[in-house]
């Protein structure tokens, strides 16, 4: 029983199951004190509506693709010691790039989202040349790169008249057009699966889990992944290793940039949504960080993680017209948040069962 | 009233797997001075932080005064008067020192801090006690000696009567280690208390008045200073006889393997040059040691020549090539191993696992890595193959966090890894630095070897005794430059020490 708990594998599942336990319980009890009368048959629906039929479970799997993308970049970027909190920058300039290679071009889907990865990066990228070469903090870069990369985005569009929604028949123009009418070939491919998983399915989910299982192999497999670690580590011993801790931290920053980037593709790409000019920060790339921290940045886990955070969205949806939708975004909120504790969790997991094996070691250091 | 002041008795602290403390027996008499001696891995920090209420014993009592106790936490302990300077200080860094003193012990009136009240009498105390220092700097702009002081001035801020020093003397200059000692003993003087771990015997010789061993856990014994010897006391804490004069063959001094010339090196915290025109050679088969006090220039000069650090002037020749602009990768492709001052800072990273930090600067080479996938058969093959060889010794084997691991064995992975590479400098600084005389003489002895079996060896170095024993040649450094050249066979102590404060220079060493 000890071996098994001292595996940090297993510390992590741990931590992260009583976190949204945890989570679960205080959304309950903000149901509870909110409308009692709906409450029970609420979190019932709200647990269960994920898995009701398949149509819904489709949904969950489209939401959690671009979830996981963001995810997927703020863990990587953890991973190696860097907070990209510029995830929803990136996560932009990629829907942007995919969606002007998808109608200003003409471009099938696959291009779209090369296009995606390379805006993605090179917006992340930006703030981790700061960070390596002016030690210019990361999170103040990339949260003004969030703005710059949104309105920015806005500008342009506003000036490529093609891009807009009335030049594809459609009355509006604060939206790019829609892709069934600007450029089918650029909807990600369904491959039938819509038949059985309803009209929202397509193969985003399968390119996401590819995308995770690629970070995970960079990270555990390559002396790349090695490097990058070190460098999140101890960018000292990294130094006197010989790594080139420079060029590590904007590659490292222009990968979780990309992994954004194609988050923003595989949302706008799916055919029913349509980029809408506002002038505020699109959410998906803030709740990569709740999903990357449950997983405790593992990418394997990110998958599993972004599914449940999209399980919790998809199944806050039937609260209506109980419960006013800002109110299911606080229960889920507060469900994502405790979630999110799970690295404290652990860490007091860890403390009990390892207390053992680290006071040892640390009683030499006379913590 | 009991003979003792603080009484341990038969205590007992089990961490799965090992027993960190076995039946231990200790006793504090009032107003002495005594030392814990032990291995690394002893035990010793253990047993105080039991006391200091860091860790609950399984079996066992304290008595203070005579009367049972029970200590569950640094609060209790401090309400009974201990107080304890940890081997890693526990400072904030930005906090001034006053600050840092009355951290946790705040008067204040109305809610606002008694800053006044505060500074007289942390200024009384440091008077009384010889310890000055600025209450106003800030801990990250003081030496390593002044933070000592702040700590253990936080210890009388709250009138501590048994005071307990983890490695005291560790991070100390000789200086600065006669002057603790002398402070220790006006503490003794007045009746404090002081319990002090370390591995030191001559410490224990110069200070103590008893002591007490600890070897794997258990009590050996408790002797009196005065009527044992240094050997016994390594004896007893070995548990064999140790051999303190590194036995070495006369060194066989063959080609010149690194050339200097003029290196000079700006400073990182005030104007002038941290090296200025240092000169020399390090030939194979010689063990060339560059001695002077803390902070003369040798971390400057160390890092200048092992690439961590651009210079701003001179030449450094390693193998007959020009490496004075090299990347650190060519310099360790070129030969050079580099044992790092700062295990934690530069020699490991340290959450990860013992095999990746055993092939921290290889990990590219084809041996470990195919197509950029790192080969971790090979990885782990070769890291038990080190740790073996070395005694590395850790919980998981290769798997082994390396946080976890305790510093002597964090060092011996170092020195596994960077006497294991393919070079022919090695670049050592401190490379005993906390370590017990078990190991001291392990890492002297494969130094030597690497001396017999053709390396050059650098060794920077602030331990005299270090100095004496292992090198061939001494180069003193004192403010960035090289003052004397000596041969340990016919230079004393005392004159390396006139040359290492600056009081006496050789001619012509100076250069330009």
């Amino acid at each position: 029983m000890k071996n098994i708990l001292q595996k940090r594998g297993v510390i992590s599942l741990l931590g992260s199951l009583i976190s949204i336990l945890a989570g679960f319980l205080l959304g309950f009890v903000l149901l509870l004190v909110i409308n009692p009368s709906h409450a029970l048959s609420g979190f019932e629906n709200m647990l269960l509506n994920g898995a009701r039929d398949l149509s819904k479970f489709g949904k969950v799997l489209y939401t959690a693709a671009p979830l996981l993308m963001t995810g997927l970049s703020v863990g990587f970027a953890f991973k190696t010691g860097l907070f990209n909190i510029g995830a929803t920058g990136q996560y932009t300039v990629g829907a942007f790039f995919a969606l002007t290679a998808a109608i200003q071009f003409q471009m099938p889907w696959y291009v779209c989202i090369l296009a995606a990865m390379i805006g993605g990066a090179i917006w992340g990228a930006i703030p981790g040349f700061f960070k390596a070469y002016f030690n210019v903090n990361e999170v103040i870069a990339a949260i003004m790169f969030n703005w710059i990369g949104l309105f920015s985005v806005n500008l342009a569009l506003n000036n490529m008249p093609m891009m807009l929604a009335n030049a594809w028949k459609q009355p509006v123009k604060d939206r790019t057009g829609s892709l069934g009418l600007a450029n089918p070939d650029a909807i990600l491919p369904k491959l039938g699966l819509d038949e059985v998983l309803g009209s929202y399915m397509n193969i985003g989910i399968f390119i996401a889990i590819l995308f995770a299982i690629v970070a995970w192999i960079i990270l555990s497999k390559t002396t790349f992944g090695y490097e990058l670690k070190a460098c999140g580590y101890n960018r000292n011993a990294s130094l006197y290793a010989g790594i080139n801790d420079k060029r590590n931290i904007v590659l490292s920053m222009a990968i979780s940039g990309a992994f954004a980037g194609i988050g923003g593709a595989i949302y706008y790409l799916s055919g029913t949504a349509q980029f809408t000019i506002v002038k505020t920060l699109v959410n998906m790339g803030f709740n990569g960080i709740p999903v990357a921290l449950l997983a405790s940045s593992n990418p394997i886990g990110i998958i599993f993680s972004a599914l449940f955070v999209s399980y919790i969205q998809v199944g806050g949806e039937t609260l209506q017209p109980e419960y006013a939708k800002e109110i299911i975004d606080i229960i889920i909120a507060a469900i994502i948040y405790l979630s999110a504790f799970a690295l404290l969790v652990q860490n007091g997991i860890a403390r009990l069962f390892n207390r053992s094996r680290d006071a040892v070691s640390v009683r030499k250091e006379g913590k | 009233m009991s003979e003792y002041v603080i009484e341990m008795l038969g205590i007992t602290k089990i961490f799965p797997g090992i027993r960190a403390n076995d039946d231990v027996t200790l006793l504090l008499k009032k107003g002495e001075i005594h030392a814990l001696l032990g291995e690394n891995g002893a035990g010793k920090s253990t047993l105080m932080s039991v006391l200091f209420g860091m860790y609950q014993p399984e079996a066992g009592v304290i008595k203070k005064d005579g009367k049972p106790v029970k200590i569950n936490d640094p609060n209790d302990a401090t309400a009974l008067g201990i107080g304890m300077v940890h081997q890693h200080f526990k400072l904030v860094e930005v906090f001034s020192v006053l600050d840092n003193i009355i951290l946790g012990a705040e008067d204040t009136h109305l809610g606002f801090l008694k800053r006044d009240a505060a500074r007289k009498k942390v200024l009384e105390l440091s008077e009384k006690y010889g310890m000055r220092v600025d209450p106003d700097a800030l801990i990250e702009d003081i030496s390593v000696g002044m933070q000592q002081r702040v700590e253990i001035l936080k210890m009388l801020y709250r009138d501590n009567e048994i005071l307990i020093l983890d490695e005291p003397t560790a991070v100390l200059t000789p200086q600065e280690i006669d002057e603790l000692m002398e402070i220790m003993r006006s503490f003794a003087a007045e009746g404090k208390s002081i319990l002090f771990i370390t591995h030191k015997l001559n410490e224990i010789m110069a200070v103590a008045d008893r002591c007490t061993v600890l070897r794997k856990g258990r009590c050996v014994g408790t002797v009196d200073v005065a009527s044992t010897t240094k050997e016994e006391l390594s004896r007893m804490m070995v548990g064999r006889e140790v051999n303190f004069s590194v036995e070495k063959a006369p060194a066989r001094i063959g080609d010149t393997v690194l050339k200097v010339e003029g290196v000079t090196v700006p400073s990182r915290t005030h104007k002038k040059n941290a090296v200025s025109d240092v000169s020399f050679e390090v030939h194979a088969g010689e063990i060339v040691c560059l001695a002077g006090i803390e902070g003369n220039g040798q971390t400057e000069f160390v890092a200048a020549l092992t690439g961590l650090e651009k210079m701003s002037g001179g030449k450094i020749t390693l193998n007959g090539k020009d490496i004075s602009h090299a990347s650190i990768r060519e310099r360790s492709i070129d030969g050079m191993s580099h044992i790092p001052e700062d295990r934690h800072k530069h020699g490991l990273v340290l959450d990860y696992t013992l095999e990746e930090n055993m092939v921290l600067q290889r990990y590219w080479e084809p041996e470990f890595q195919r197509h950029g996938f790192i080969r971790r058969d090979k990885v782990r093959a070769y890291a038990q193959r080190l740790i073996k060889q070395y005694d590395v010794r850790s919980g998981e084997g290769p798997q082994t966090i390396t946080r976890s691991m305790s510093g002597g064995n964090q060092q011996k992975a170092i020195v596994a890894r960077e006497l294991d590479k393919e070079s022919n400098l090695l670049v050592a600084v401190q490379p005993t630095r906390g370590l017990d005389v078990g190991a001291i003489e392990y890492i002297h002895k494969q130094i030597v070897r690497e001396r017999d079996a053709g390396k050059a060896v650098l060794l920077v170095s602030l331990e005299l005794d270090e100095v004496m024993n292992l090198s061939d040649r001494i180069l003193v450094m004192y403010e960035g430059r090289i003052t004397g050249e000596f041969d340990p066979k016919k230079a004393t102590v005392q004159e390396l020490g006139l040359y290492m404060a600056g009081a006496k220079r050789q001619d012509g060493r100076t250069g330009k």
